[in-house]
């Protein structure tokens, strides 16, 4: 078989086999629903395997099982904790925001402007990707309902203040929604201590299954169902519950070990420093500890992302871009494009994004074959001669 | 593992971002083009070699900062124009380069539309060093048919001819136009990008006002 070295584990990953086999028998076995428990027995044994997975993600983040709401994944969680709070809101009318946040949240809020009854405001980040408290406070009135800030960047990594923007939240009394899908068991969350009212997170980013997530809620926060129907999750969501993936959503928060961000970490290092060996490239996003232990992000001036991965992907090696060439809509990254940089800068951009199962040899094989092929495509372009 | 890169594009288009032909900067070319912009992310040069007498290509290569179809279109331009005269070089069209690398996602329609201004514009660089035309007159005509190498890639077409365009003022170097964009969808800006980088770098152009209709 042909090599293949992943490094795209910030848009998914690998099942762990673990998982795989803690779900299996939830499948065929035991397929019942818990909300039959009132109707026959069948569901009893669904119903305890779903409450144990509940109580095991509570416990990841410092919550209360009651607090968790299964969803699909983050993107849903994050439209249910901006729209749920938003419908819920009978006076406020202002959200706060990013501008690197993921599609999910930053769709959602124009939508909710279009509507004429809320006022977003979009916050500016620095050179690296950090959002100013400053900034933040000034943004804050008197109609403020609720800030979002994501935990850790998609693209570049960023760790945002949680902490700190939490304090200023609670002490304005607004709501507090945290995007953690890349940060969730790679960096530890407290909602007590963080002063968090709302956060989503995904499976399928820790080695779990697809199309499972959840949205913590704190106690008493007001949120209106985006999918509406009976009493599932708390009547915050419709829809018969995926107990598999619910089970292999639990496994992999208990496969996670400190051991593992450590491994990432290292590798990131060498990773990151093996790429910046290729003349004028440049790391975007910080460095160290403020950056998410399996990300890296380098633009290679000179050269056009899609034309990178294409090459890469022919050498088995699987990342993605920030230049317009490879979206849809012919439009560059906007977090690359939020951080003040150039379209170019974003055209050039390759992000590597790394899993536990990543290895030494695999970080080796990527710095030669993304060095040799910018190298190639340097030779035939027309900037940078 | 299978490509999935064998699905967007023709195994031509693969073979040729491999192992494009005639690439290369040429030393003391007849004539030279730079098109395209790096904030668009596609640009390429253009160099060729014209025998007087015959006003025939005998030698073109060329630059290239894209993607797999920028660099394979224009690679294959220039085989397809390699030998010919000017007169029938300046004949060759954009869906001439589609159709003959097999065809082209219609996001990457505006590489092929790439390949040939710089042609285009690399002819008429050498007709300009040679005395052979004056520089254009930027009126209407002139600047509707800058603006036909727009793709709206949502429909697959040029801005022109699906009628996005509206009017069009000229006065005093400034352009005043409008765009209708209800058929844009998610590449509005990226058509909006487009249309001002096409027109603001034209000659006695100074200033480029464009009036976004939904």
């Amino acid at each position: 078989m042909q090599k293949l070295v992943y490094l795209d584990n910030a848009t998914t990953t690998k099942l762990d086999p673990e998982v795989r086999k803690a779900m299996e028998p939830y499948f065929t076995e035991y397929y019942g629903l818990p909300t039959a428990e009132y109707g026959h027995s069948f569901g009893l044994k669904v119903k305890e395997a779903l409450e144990e997975a509940r109580e095991t993600v509570a416990k990841s983040i410092r919550a209360e099982a009651e607090e968790i709401v299964f969803t699909s994944g983050s993107e849903e969680s994050n439209n249910l904790a901006i729209k749920g709070t938003a419908w819920a809101s009978k006076d406020k009318s202002h959200l706060v925001t990013s501008k690197i946040e993921r599609m999910s949240v930053l769709n959602v809020m124009k939508s909710l402007e279009n509507t004429g009854r809320f006022k977003v405001s979009l916050l500016n980040v620095d050179g690296e990707g950090f959002v100013d408290l400053e900034k933040l406070k000034a943004a804050i009135n008197k109609e403020t309902l609720l800030v979002s800030v994501q935990h850790a960047n998609q693209e570049i990594g960023t760790i945002q203040d949680i902490v700190e923007i939490g304090k200023v939240c609670r002490d304005r009394g607004v709501l507090f929604h945290v995007d953690a899908e890349q940060s969730f068991t790679k960096l530890p969350i407290d909602v007590e201590k963080m002063n968090i009212d709302l956060l989503s997170i995904s499976a399928h980013l820790i080695h779990g299954p697809k199309g499972i997530g959840a949205l913590y809620k704190r106690k008493g926060v007001k949120l209106k169902p985006v999918l509406e129907g009976a009493y599932h999750e708390f009547g915050l969501r419709a829809g018969a519950e995926n107990i598999p993936g619910v089970v292999g959503f639990g496994k992999a928060v208990e496969l996670v070990e400190e051991t593992q961000i450590a491994h990432m970490r290292r590798l990131r290092d060498s990773l990151t420093e093996g790429l910046l060996k290729t003349s004028d490239s440049r790391l975007n996003g910080p460095k160290g500890d403020k950056r998410l232990c399996n990300n890296v992000n380098i633009t290679f001036k000179y050269v056009e992302g899609e034309a990178v991965l294409l090459h890469l992907d022919m050498r088995g090696i699987i990342v993605t871009t920030g230049s317009a060439c490879f979206s849809r809509t012919l439009e560059p990254s906007h977090v690359i494009l939020a951080l003040g940089l150039k379209h170019e800068d974003a055209h050039g951009s390759v992000r590597f994004s790394l899993s536990r199962y990543s290895t030494r040899e695999e970080m080796d094989y990527a710095i030669d074959n993304a060095k040799a092929v910018v190298e190639q495509l340097r030779r035939i372009s027309p900037v940078g001669r | 593992m299978p490509s999935i890169y064998e699905k967007m594009y023709s195994p031509k288009l693969l073979e040729l971002f491999k192992n494009p032909k005639n690439v290369g900067e040429m030393k003391d070319p007849d004539a030279k083009s730079t098109e395209g912009s790096l904030a668009c992310g596609d640009m390429i040069s253009i160099f060729l070699k014209i025998d007087k007498d015959t006003q025939r290509i005998t030698d073109i290569k060329f630059l290239s900062y894209g993607c797999a179809a920028n660099i394979a279109t224009t690679s294959l331009m220039t085989e397809m124009v390699k030998g010919k005269t000017l007169e029938e070089a300046k004949k060759l069209t954009f869906k001439e380069i589609a159709k003959e690398i097999g065809g082209l996602p219609t996001t990457k329609m505006h590489c092929a539309v790439l390949s040939i201004d710089g042609l285009q514009s690399a002819v008429r660089n050498y007709e300009e060093k040679q005395g052979l035309v004056k520089i254009p007159k930027v009126d209407e005509s002139f600047v509707r048919s800058r603006l036909r190498h727009v793709m709206n890639p949502k429909l697959g077409r040029d801005i022109v001819s699906t009628g996005m365009l509206g009017e069009i003022k000229i006065e005093q170097g400034r352009i005043e136009l409008d765009l209708d964009v209800s058929r844009a969808g998610e590449f509005e800006n990226y058509i909006v990008e487009e249309v001002n980088e096409r027109l603001k770098n034209l000659p006695t152009v100074k200033e480029v006002k464009i009036n976004v209709r939904k």
